[in-house]
C-alpha cells in the first residue's frame, strides 16, 4: 500500500491534461482585450465619450439646460455652434444636457428591473415550487402585453413624470429580466455543488450569492447591455411621441419631437434649407442610434466571448 | 393522438387564460382613474348632474366586477362603448362609438402589416439561411454588423434618413383615403414599409441564423453527413422538418414585435392606422379608445404567439407519434 | 476472428503519417501526430485509448471527415486505391454511406427525430441506385431480423423515440449495413448502454460484421469489449500510437508500460472484511417522484469502517437510495437509522452535527465544484461551516487536507478549471474529509475518470478509510470497480434489492436471476468470454431473465 501511495503522489500533482494556464485578472483582462475586435473598440470609445458628456454636462455646457434666447430657429453661429431650437435654447447645451438625463433615465429603469426581475428571478430558480409558478405565469401574462402599448396604456393614466416613467417601464421590463434569470439560474441550481451546499446545510442566502449568482454574472451583464438599450429606446419612442419625458427637461426623444416639424418637407426644400431642417432632428436621433450601436457592439463581443462560442 | 390533443387543448386554455387576465388588466386601468377625471372630460363647467350622468353611464356607480362583464360581453358583440371625444360640459353627447372611429383605421394598419410581412418574412428567412451556411464569410460579417446597426437605431431615426435619401422619389406623408386604388395605396406605405422591414428583417435574420446554426450542430446533421447526404439533402431533408418549430417561434416573435413598431412609424409618417389613433387619444386622455386599442394589439400578440406554439406542437414528431 | 483476416487478402484501408489539429484558444493544438494504419479487407481492428487519445478523430479520418474545427495538415488517407485526404467533397460523398459507413456512439442523438427509421435505414443504399427502394426495404428487414430487434416487420416504422437506446444502436448498424460496404467505423457504439443490454448489441453487431465479411474499425475505451469484437488491436494514446498486437497477444502478452497500466483497476482486488458494528442502516424505505414510485422496500446496512458497494443498472434506485439517505428526497416510508439515531427524513430538519457525518462526493468532479470558487475556498467552507476554522487556522488545515489527498500547498489559489479530472476527484474528496465525517456517499466517483487515474482514487479512498475509519457507501455500475473496495455488496433491480452479502459470497454462483444476468454480462478479458456466455445461455434457455431493453 506505501509502496503505490509514495508513487501516487507525485503523480497527482502532474497530471496535467487538459489542464489550463493560470493567469492573473489583469493579464486576463488585457489578453480579451487585445483580441477585441474595431467594432468594440468603437463601441468602449463611444460609451466613454458619453459617459463624460453626462456626468460632466453641467460644466461641458455653454449654457444653462433651459435658457431661452431672442433668436429662434437660429442656424449656426459663433453663440450657438449648432443653432437654436424653435424656442430659442441653445442647441448644443440640449444635447450635453439631453446625454445626462436620456442615459441617466435609462440606466436608473434598468437597474430598477434587473433588482426586481433578478431577485424574483433567483428566488423562483431556487425555489422550483408553488412560489415559481405564481410568479411564472403571472409574468407570463404581463409578457402578454406589447410593452411600448401597456406603457402607453398606463401613461394615458397616471401624469408622465420622470419618477413614474421609471417605475412603469422599469416594473415592465423586469418582466424579462425575471424570465433570463431564472432560466440560467436553473442550470445552475441542478450542479451538483448547488446540492453539495444544501446537503452542508448551507442557508438560502449563502445558495444565492455565493454559490448562484457568480456563476451567472456574464449572462446577466450581457443582458443588462441588451435590456438597457431596448429601455433606452422604449424612453426615447415614448419621448417622442410625447408621452415621456417633459419640457424643459432636456430629452433626445422629445428633442426629435421638437425639432421634427420639417422633416416631412425635406426633400421639397432648396438643399441649404434641406440641410438645416434635416439636421435639427437627426443630431439627437443620432445620439440616441449611436448609443445604442456601441452597446450593441460590445455586448456583441462580450457574448461571444463569454458563451465560449468559437465557431469556426 | 390522445396526448397530441391533451397539449393542443392546454396550450389553447393557457391562451384563453391569458387573454381573459390581459382584457381584465386593461378593463381595470379605467378604475385606476383619479376620482375628478369626469370633470376633466367634460370641463370645468359642467354641472353636479352632467356629471352624475356621465358616471352613470359610464356605469361607475355598479361594481367593478359587473361592470367587467357588461363592457367584455359588449366588446365580444363588437362594441366597444363610445368615445370621450365629443362630451362636453352642456350635456349634449355628441361622442361617436369608439368602433365608428376605429374601423377604417384598423384597416390601414392591417394593410401596412401585411405588405411588410409579405416582404420583410421571405427576405428574413431567406438571408437568416445564407448567413448561417456562409458562416462567417465576409458576406455574414457584413450582414451581421448592417442588421446590428439597424436593430439599435430607433425606429425615427431610420424613417428620417429615408425621408431625407428617397423623400425626392417616394411620398413622405402616408395621407390614404379610403377611395384609393391598391397600387396608390402601395406608393403611399412605401417609405413605412421600407423602414419596418429594415427592423424586422435585422431580428428576425439573426434569430433565423441562430436557430439554423443550432440546428446544424446536431448529431443527426453530422450524421447525415457521414453517410454521403449532400449539402442540400442536408438543409431540406435534415434539417428542414426539424425547423418549423424554432423557424415559427422566430415570424411570431417578429410580427408581434411590428404591431409595436407600427405606433412610432405611423405617427413619423402621419399614417392614419391604429398605433396613430392610440397616441392620439392617450394625449387626449380618451380612455376608451386607448382601452380598445390596447386590447387589440395584446390580442394580435398573444393570438401569433399562440399560433406559433400550435406549429411547434404539430411538428414535432415526439408528440405526433407518440411511443 | 472473421475468415477473411486469415487468408491474406489485400490492403482496403492505408493511411500513412496522419497528423491532425484541431483550433481551440485561438490557435491551432495537435490531436493525431503521425499515425499510421493499415486495415485488410473483412478484418476487425479495435483502436483503444482513454478520453482524448485521438481515437475518434482517427475513426472519422479514415473516411476522410474531420469535424468542423479540425484539419487533416499531413497524411494520405489510401481507400481502396482513391486518397481520401485529398479528394473532392463530392468524391468523398459517393464512398460516405455506401462504401464507408459509420456508426455513432449516441444513437438517439444521431438518429433524425423527423424520419422513420425503415427511411433513415436504406437512404444512403437509395443513392447507390443499385437496387430498388421494395428490394431495399426487404433487406432492411432481414438486417432487423438479423440483428435480433423484436417486430422486425414493422419496427422500421416507428420513429426514433419510439424505441429503446440498445434498439437504436442495433438499428443503426442496420443502416451502416443497408449499402453492404467494405467498411464500417463503429464510434463507442455500446459505451452508453447498460452492461445486460451491451451484450446483446455486442452480439448481435459481431454476427452480422462476419455474416458480411465487412471490414470494421471498433473504437472505444474498454478493453475487455474490444477483446470480443477486434481481430487485432491498436492502442493510442495523446494522439500517438502506444502499440499494436494481433488481440490475443495484446491481452496476454502487452508490451509497453501505459497498455498495462489500463489493466490496472481490474488487477486491484481487496480481501473482504466482516463487521457487525452497523454505522448506517436503512429500513423498509418506500420512496417516489411525485407518483412515480421509485423504490420499493429497501433495505441496507452499513457496518463502521467498511465498504459497501450498491451494483445496478441505470434505473435501478441506487442514486435515488443515496438521496433518500441525504435527505434530498423524504422517504414514504421506512426509517432510516445512523448511530443509533433515526434520522429525520427531511434535510431541513436534520441539526448540523447530523449532516456533518454523512458527507457524498459525486461522479462529475466538474460540476460538484463551484468554477468560481478557488480550492482554498472550496475545503475551507466546511471547515468554517461545521468547526468554525476560520483564517490562519482554516488555511493550515486546507493544506494538511491537500496533503493527505497526495497534492500540495501550490494549489491552495488554483481555481477548478486549472485542474485535470483526478485532481478535481481529489479535492472533492478532501471537501468531503474537511467535515471529518463518518461516512461518505460516493456515487459513481471514478466512472468518469480514465483507467489510470481510477486506480489512484481507489487507493486514495481505501488508504483513508484504513487511516480515519470511515465508512463508504460506493454506488456503481462497474463491477470491477467493486471488486476493487467493497467489503460487502448490494444488488439493486428495478427499485428493489436483489441481494446483500459479503464480497465473495455474492460475486461466486448460485446468483439469484438478475444478479446473474448482471454479473455475467460484465466483459471480461478473454477472448472467448462472449462467445462462452452465449453458448452458455443458449443451454440455459430461460434461466435467465431477459434484458430489458
Amino acid at each position: 500500500m506505501t509502496e503505490t501511495n509514495q508513487q501516487a503522489a507525485p503523480s497527482a500533482i502532474n497530471e496535467t491534461s487538459a489542464m489550463r494556464i493560470r493567469r492573473s485578472r489583469f493579464d486576463r483582462l488585457r489578453i480579451l482585450l487585445s483580441r477585441a475586435p474595431l467594432t468594440a473598440w468603437f463601441g468602449m470609445i463611444v460609451v466613454t465619450i458619453y459617459m463624460i458628456a453626462a456626468v460632466f454636462a453641467p460644466w461641458l455646457a455653454p449654457y444653462g439646460e433651459a435658457e431661452i434666447f431672442a433668436k429662434a430657429d437660429d442656424v449656426y453661429s459663433k453663440e450657438h455652434w449648432l443653432g437654436t431650437d424653435q424656442i430659442g435654447r441653445d442647441v448644443l447645451t440640449r444635447l450635453l444636457f439631453g446625454a445626462r438625463n436620456t442615459v441617466g433615465i435609462a440606466l436608473g429603469t434598468t437597474l430598477l428591473s434587473f433588482l426586481i426581475g433578478g431577485g424574483l428571478g433567483l428566488i423562483a430558480a431556487i425555489d422550483r415550487g408553488w412560489i415559481d409558478q405564481v410568479f411564472s405565469r403571472g409574468i407570463d401574462v404581463l409578457m402578454a402585453i406589447p410593452s411600448l402599448i401597456f406603457a402607453l396604456m398606463l401613461l394615458a393614466i397616471f401624469d408622465s413624470s420622470i419618477i413614474g416613467l421609471i417605475l412603469i417601464i422599469g416594473v415592465l421590463d423586469a418582466t424579462r429580466v425575471f424570465r433570463l434569470t431564472r432560466s440560467v439560474s436553473l442550470n445552475i441550481v441542478v450542479m451538483d455543488y448547488v446540492e453539495a451546499a444544501r446537503l452542508r446545510g448551507e442557508n438560502m442566502g449563502w445558495i444565492m450569492t455565493r454559490e448562484i449568482l457568480p456563476n451567472i454574472l456574464p449572462p446577466l451583464i450581457a443582458e443588462f447591455g441588451l435590456r438597457f438599450i431596448f429601455v433606452f429606446l422604449t424612453i426615447a419612442a415614448l419621448s417622442f411621441l410625447g408621452m415621456g419625458v417633459q419640457p424643459p427637461t432636456a430629452d433626445w426623444g422629445s428633442m426629435v419631437r421638437e425639432n421634427a416639424r420639417w422633416i416631412t418637407y425635406v426633400p421639397y426644400f432648396p438643399f441649404q434649407e434641406a440641410m438645416f431642417y434635416a439636421l435639427k432632428p437627426l443630431l439627437p436621433a443620432g445620439c440616441i442610434a449611436l448609443l445604442t450601436i456601441a452597446v450593441n457592439f460590445i455586448v456583441d463581443w462580450f457574448l461571444h466571448e463569454t458563451s465560449g462560442l468559437r465557431d469556426v | 393522438m390522445l396526448r397530441l390533443f391533451e397539449v393542443i387543448g392546454k396550450r389553447l386554455l393557457l391562451g384563453f387564460v391569458t387573454l381573459f387576465i390581459v382584457s381584465l388588466l386593461i378593463f381595470s386601468a379605467i378604475s385606476l382613474l383619479p376620482g375628478d377625471f369626469a370633470q376633466a372630460v367634460l370641463g370645468q363647467s359642467a354641472t353636479e348632474d352632467t356629471l352624475a350622468a356621465f358616471r352613470s353611464g359610464l356605469g361607475l356607480d355598479k361594481p367593478l366586477i359587473q361592470r367587467y362583464f357588461d363592457w367584455i360581453v359588449n366588446v365580444m358583440r363588437g362594441d366597444f362603448g363610445s368615445s370621450f371625444s365629443g362630451r362636453n360640459s352642456s350635456g349634449f353627447d355628441l361622442s361617436r362609438p369608439v368602433l365608428e372611429i376605429m374601423a377604417p383605421k384598423l384597416r390601414n394598419t392591417v394593410f401596412l402589416a401585411l405588405v411588410t410581412a409579405a416582404v420583410a418574412v421571405p427576405l428574413a428567412l431567406i438571408l437568416g439561411l445564407l448567413t448561417a451556411l456562409f458562416r462567417n464569410s465576409i458576406f455574414d460579417r457584413g450582414a451581421n454588423g448592417l442588421t446590428l446597426t439597424t436593430i439599435s437605431a430607433p425606429e425615427f431615426f431610420l424613417a428620417y434618413i429615408l425621408i431625407i435619401g428617397f423623400g425626392g422619389l417616394l411620398p413622405t406623408i402616408a395621407n390614404v383615403k379610403p377611395d384609393m386604388g391598391v397600387f396608390e395605396r402601395l406608393r403611399l406605405v412605401a417609405l413605412p414599409t421600407i423602414t419596418l422591414t429594415l427592423v424586422i428583417v435585422a431580428h428576425m435574420m439573426r434569430m433565423t441564423r441562430a436557430a439554423i446554426i443550432n440546428l446544424l450542430a446536431s448529431p443527426y446533421i453530422e450524421m447525415a453527413r457521414l453517410s454521403g447526404a449532400s449539402q442540400a439533402e442536408i438543409i431540406f431533408r435534415h434539417a428542414l422538418p426539424n425547423a418549423w418549430a424554432p423557424i415559427a417561434t422566430v415570424i411570431a416573435f417578429n410580427l408581434a414585435y411590428l404591431v409595436v413598431g407600427v405606433v412610432v412609424v405611423e405617427v413619423v409618417f402621419t399614417y392614419e392606422g391604429i398605433g396613430k389613433l392610440m397616441v392620439d387619444s392617450v394625449g387626449s386622455r380618451d380612455i376608451p379608445v386607448v382601452q380598445a386599442c390596447a386590447l387589440i394589439f395584446a390580442a394580435t400578440y398573444i393570438l401569433l404567439n399562440l399560433l406559433a406554439d400550435l406549429i411547434g406542437i404539430l411538428t414535432n414528431p415526439r408528440l405526433l407519434h407518440p411511443r | 476472428m472473421s475468415e477473411a483476416a486469415k487468408t491474406h487478402s489485400p490492403l482496403l484501408l492505408d493511411m500513412k503519417n496522419i497528423c491532425i489539429e484541431g483550433f481551440a484558444d485561438e490557435r491551432w493544438h495537435p490531436i493525431i501526430k503521425g499515425v499510421d494504419l493499415q486495415l485488410n479487407r473483412g478484418e476487425v481492428l479495435g483502436l483503444i485509448g482513454e478520453s482524448g487519445a485521438g481515437k475518434s478523430t482517427l475513426g472519422k479520418a479514415a473516411m476522410g471527415y474531420t469535424q468542423p474545427g479540425c484539419r487533416i495538415t499531413a497524411g494520405e488517407i489510401w481507400f481502396d486505391g482513391q486518397d481520401l485526404a485529398q479528394a473532392k467533397t463530392r468524391e468523398k460523398r459517393d464512398i460516405w454511406g455506401t462504401r464507408i459507413s459509420y456508426v455513432a456512439q449516441s444513437a438517439a442523438a444521431s438518429f433524425n427525430p423527423a424520419h422513420r427509421l425503415l427511411e433513415q435505414t436504406i437512404r444512403a443504399s437509395k443513392r447507390q441506385g443499385e437496387r430498388n427502394d421494395a428490394e431495399l426495404r426487404r433487406d432492411a428487414i432481414e438486417l432487423f431480423d438479423a440483428l435480433n430487434l423484436p417486430e422486425p416487420e414493422t419496427i422500421g416504422q416507428r420513429y426514433p423515440h419510439q424505441v429503446s437506446g440498445g434498439q437504436l444502436q442495433r438499428v443503426m448498424t442496420a443502416m451502416a449495413m443497408s449499402s453492404r460496404p467494405d467498411l464500417i467505423i463503429f464510434d463507442e457504439p455500446t459505451t452508453a448502454l447498460d452492461v445486460t443490454t451491451q451484450v446483446e448489441v455486442l452480439a448481435s453487431i459481431r454476427n452480422i460484421v462476419s455474416q458480411f465479411n465487412t471490414a470494421a474499425i471498433y473504437i472505444t475505451h474498454d478493453l475487455a469489449v474490444v477483446a470480443q469484437m477486434a481481430d487485432r488491436i491498436k492502442v493510442l494514446r495523446y494522439g500517438e500510437e502506444v502499440e499494436q498486437a494481433d488481440t490475443r497477444t495484446m491481452l496476454s502478452d502487452p508490451q509497453e508500460d501505459y497498455t498495462k497500466s489500463l489493466w490496472s483497476v481490474r488487477s486491484l482486488e481487496k480481501p473482504e472484511d466482516a463487521s457487525d458494528d452497523v454505522l448506517l442502516s436503512i429500513d423498509n424505505i418506500d420512496a417516489a417522484y411525485g407518483t412515480a414510485k421509485v423504490l420499493h422496500d429497501v433495505s441496507i446496512k452499513l457496518p463502521r469502517g467498511r465498504t459497501v458497494a450498491v451494483v445496478g443498472e441505470s434505473g435501478s434506485g441506487k442514486s435515488t437510495t443515496a438521496r433518500v439517505i441525504t435527505g434530498l428526497l423524504p422517504q414514504s416510508n421506512g426509517t432510516v437509522t445512523f448511530n443509533g439515531k433515526k434520522l429525520p427524513p427531511k434535510l431541513s430538519s436534520r441539526s448540523k452535527e447530523q449532516l456533518r457525518r454523512i458527507q457524498m462526493i459525486y461522479q462529475m468532479a466538474d460540476t460538484a465544484m463551484n468554477p468560481r470558487q478557488t480550492v482554498g475556498q472550496i475545503i475551507g467552507r466546511p471547515l468554517e461551516f461545521y468547526l468554525g476554522l476560520r483564517g490562519k487556522d482554516q488555511e493550515r488545515r486546507v493544506i494538511e487536507l491537500l496533503e493527505m489527498i497526495e497534492l500540495d500547498a501550490s494549489f491552495y489559489d488554483r481555481l477548478p478549471d486549472e485542474l485535470s479530472g483526478g485532481q478535481k476527484q481529489r479535492i472533492c474528496i478532501a471537501r468531503a474529509l474537511a467535515a471529518e465525517p463518518d461516512m461518505i456517499i460516493c456515487d459513481e466517483v471514478t466512472s468518469a475518470l480514465d483507467q489510470i487515474v481510477q486506480e489512484g482514487i481507489l487507493n486514495l479512498l481505501q488508504r483513508l478509510q484504513n487511516e480515519f475509519g470511515i465508512a463508504y457507501l460506493f454506488i456503481t455500475h462497474d463491477i470491477a470497480t467493486v471488486r476493487a473496495i467493497s467489503d460487502e455488496i448490494v444488488v439493486m433491480w428495478q427499485g428493489k434489492v436483489v441481494e446483500q452479502g459479503m464480497k465473495n459470497e455474492i460475486l461466486s454462483p448460485p446468483h439469484p436471476a438478475y444478479s446473474q444476468l448482471l454479473l455475467s454480462s460484465v466483459p471480461e478479458m478473454d477472448p472467448d468470454w462472449l462467445n462462452n456466455l452465449l453458448e452458455q445461455r443458449e443451454t440455459e434457455g430461460d434461466g435467465v431473465i431477459k434484458a430489458q431493453d
